[in-house]
């Protein structure tokens, strides 16, 4: 379609005119862009386009064996990498019908926790900041580096260490990794308050986020908004209580729900998160076996049978699910990811309507995008 | 005055007499000083370097300590663009056009596999460019998948060192280019 076409089937107001916000944008985290047509200050309607760091995960999977996967599927959501290695590993268990040892599940999902909780902190302060207040961002990433100095300690990386390998893991964790995790949370519990401090009970916060980009159940689940995101429309989408997987049938946690589906809402599920994934530390650690093995017997090269295999666990975004295509080879015939943020981008249009283009900062934070897992 | 001279006594005596603090330098040096102990970066990650540089601006590494003060929004008043993440064919354009919007002197800074070689993107895809040096001049590759802030800050100071050395008449000048 032309330019002129696209105009004039939605812009009919000679007044409006068409911005581009990004690629390169401090508040779209990372390289989308927005078409944003507005009337004054009012959005009329927000079109994303994406492809800027596209990069053909999918593709490159059908040319990698199993194990060489796992360190592509980091690069995709990297807040949330040990997740994303989880779902092919649990993907490839399943078919495989691999009885994973115990402490590998724990291990995996402590490390979820942690990993969920590095997210959660890096989002706070980066919404803080998309919304004018600079200090969140000091507070927050002072207390992602101790969780990164945990990681570190046991896998010799701060970001994306690709730890998961199909059937456990790549070696033990450090005889240290409990003990610093209870510090850890000892540690954080006197933090959050901090952070309620800031920027929860800040008048100028609840006037930028409470009622804006308000999002009812159904557009939830029509636009498959999942993880944080649709929780905070009351929309009860949390894998880890829906499909149980590894332990989390075992432990004692809640689903965090909010019935208001504005940015504020989103904002408190988020928080409730933490204090969830605090409690679910104690409790796992407490329970974890100290002696056992980090992996089960597999054979080195590792060949699905053929057939189809769909796993899906939750991230700190949401649902994000694998599904291969098996020909009895060792590399995928397809490879596919739906990943959550791919769902949660493009309710931005419906959300943001009619709202002023401040409130689109604020929503798209609220959102918690990472663009690398929606182009893939 | 070469180094020596200061710490012959008499030269000092001689400085002494003269007031309180005497720098001797030239122009380009003044302008070298000043260029590498205040570099401003653009605000451009296109994946997870970015979140590693974010660190590095962060509380623990706080690289403002090395002149690399405050991020900027706009290319217009960055001196440096710290590619940080994977360069694919879509984003070329846009990255070429960043460049060009940066007012001289500029610098680039390749952090990161990806912006590197293309790194765990080297083989088997369609989209990625392998190696952001196909389109920007790079002045330092910091390797690493992603790299410690502690990298990106060595390379940064690697940065300063090459500004320290180059000749600041030449840069502009395009009869010598």
């Amino acid at each position: 379609m032309s330019k002129d076409v696209i105009k004039n089937i939605i812009v009919k107001d000679d007044e409006d005119y068409i911005i581009n916000m990004g690629p390169q944008h401090p508040s779209t985290h990372g390289v989308l862009r927005l078409e944003v047509c507005l009337n004054g200050e009012i959005v009329k309607y927000v079109i994303p386009h994406i492809g800027y760091i596209h990069r053909g995960i999918e593709k490159m999977c059908e040319a990698d064996t199993y194990k060489q996967i796992i360190h592509l599927t980091d690069r995709m959501d990297y807040l949330s990498a040990h997740m994303n290695n989880e779902a092919v590993c649990l993907a490839v268990e399943n078919a495989l019908q691999v009885e994973v040892p115990e402490r590998v599940q724990y291990i995996r999902a402590i490390l979820d926790e942690l990993n969920r909780l590095a997210s959660h902190q890096l989002w706070w302060s980066a919404f803080g900041m998309d919304l004018g207040a600079l200090t969140t961002f000091f507070y927050g990433l002072r207390d992602r580096e101790k969780i990164l100095a945990i990681f570190e300690e046991s896998f010799g990386s701060r970001l994306l260490h690709s730890f998961n390998t199909p059937g456990g893991l790549m070696h033990d964790v450090h005889p240290n990794f409990q003990k610093h995790i209870l510090e850890f949370v000892k540690y954080f519990r006197k933090k959050l308050p901090d952070y309620k401090n800031l920027l929860t009970d800040n008048v100028i916060f609840h006037n930028r986020t409470k009622g804006v980009g308000v999002m009812s159940p159904e557009t939830a689940i029509a636009f498959g908004v999942t993880g944080p995101s649709g929780r905070g429309s009351g929309f009860a989408c949390d894998v880890r209580k829906v499909a149980p997987y590894g332990v989390y049938d075992q432990l004692d946690f809640k689903q965090v729900l909010y019935s208001e589906g504005d940015s504020f809402a989103r904002y408190q599920v988020r928080m409730d998160e933490m204090e969830e994934s605090l409690n679910l530390l104690e409790q796992l650690v407490a329970k974890m076996p100290s002696e056992g093995d980090f992996t089960a017997k597999m054979k080195p090269i590792i060949k699905l049978p053929e057939g189809e295999y769909y796993e899906r666990v939750e991230t700190a975004r949401g649902e994000l699910g694998v599904f291969i295509v098996s020909k009895g080879e060792k590399y995928p015939y397809r490879m596919r990811f739906r990943s959550p943020n791919f769902s949660n981008l493009f309710v931005l249009n419906t959300l943001s309507k009619g709202l002023k283009i401040a409130d689109l900062v604020a929503i798209s934070g609220s959102l918690d995008l990472v663009l690398p897992d929606i182009d893939r | 005055m070469k180094e020596e001279d200061f710490r012959d006594n008499e030269t000092l005596e001689d400085l002494k007499a003269l007031g309180d603090n005497v720098f001797f330098t030239t122009v380009s040096d003044l302008l070298k000083w000043g260029r590498s102990n205040s570099i401003w970066p653009l605000t451009f990650a296109t994946s997870c370097c970015g979140i590693e540089m974010m660190a590095a601006g962060a509380s623990r590494y706080d690289f403002a300590r090395f002149g690399i003060e405050v991020y900027r929004a706009t290319p217009r008043q960055a001196d440096v663009i710290v590619v940080a993440g994977t360069i694919v064919h879509k984003m070329v354009p846009v990255l070429k056009r960043l460049y060009d919007q940066m007012a001289e002197p500029k610098y680039v800074i390749a952090m990161g596999a990806c912006a590197v070689s293309g790194g765990p993107f080297y083989y088997n895809t369609y989209s990625v460019v392998r190696g952001v040096d196909h389109v920007l001049p790079v002045d330092v590759y910091i390797p690493g998948c992603p790299p410690r802030p502690e990298a990106l800050l060595y390379g940064v100071m690697q940065l300063q060192r090459k500004i320290k050395a180059e000749k600041v008449a030449l840069r502009n000048n395009n009869e010598e280019k």
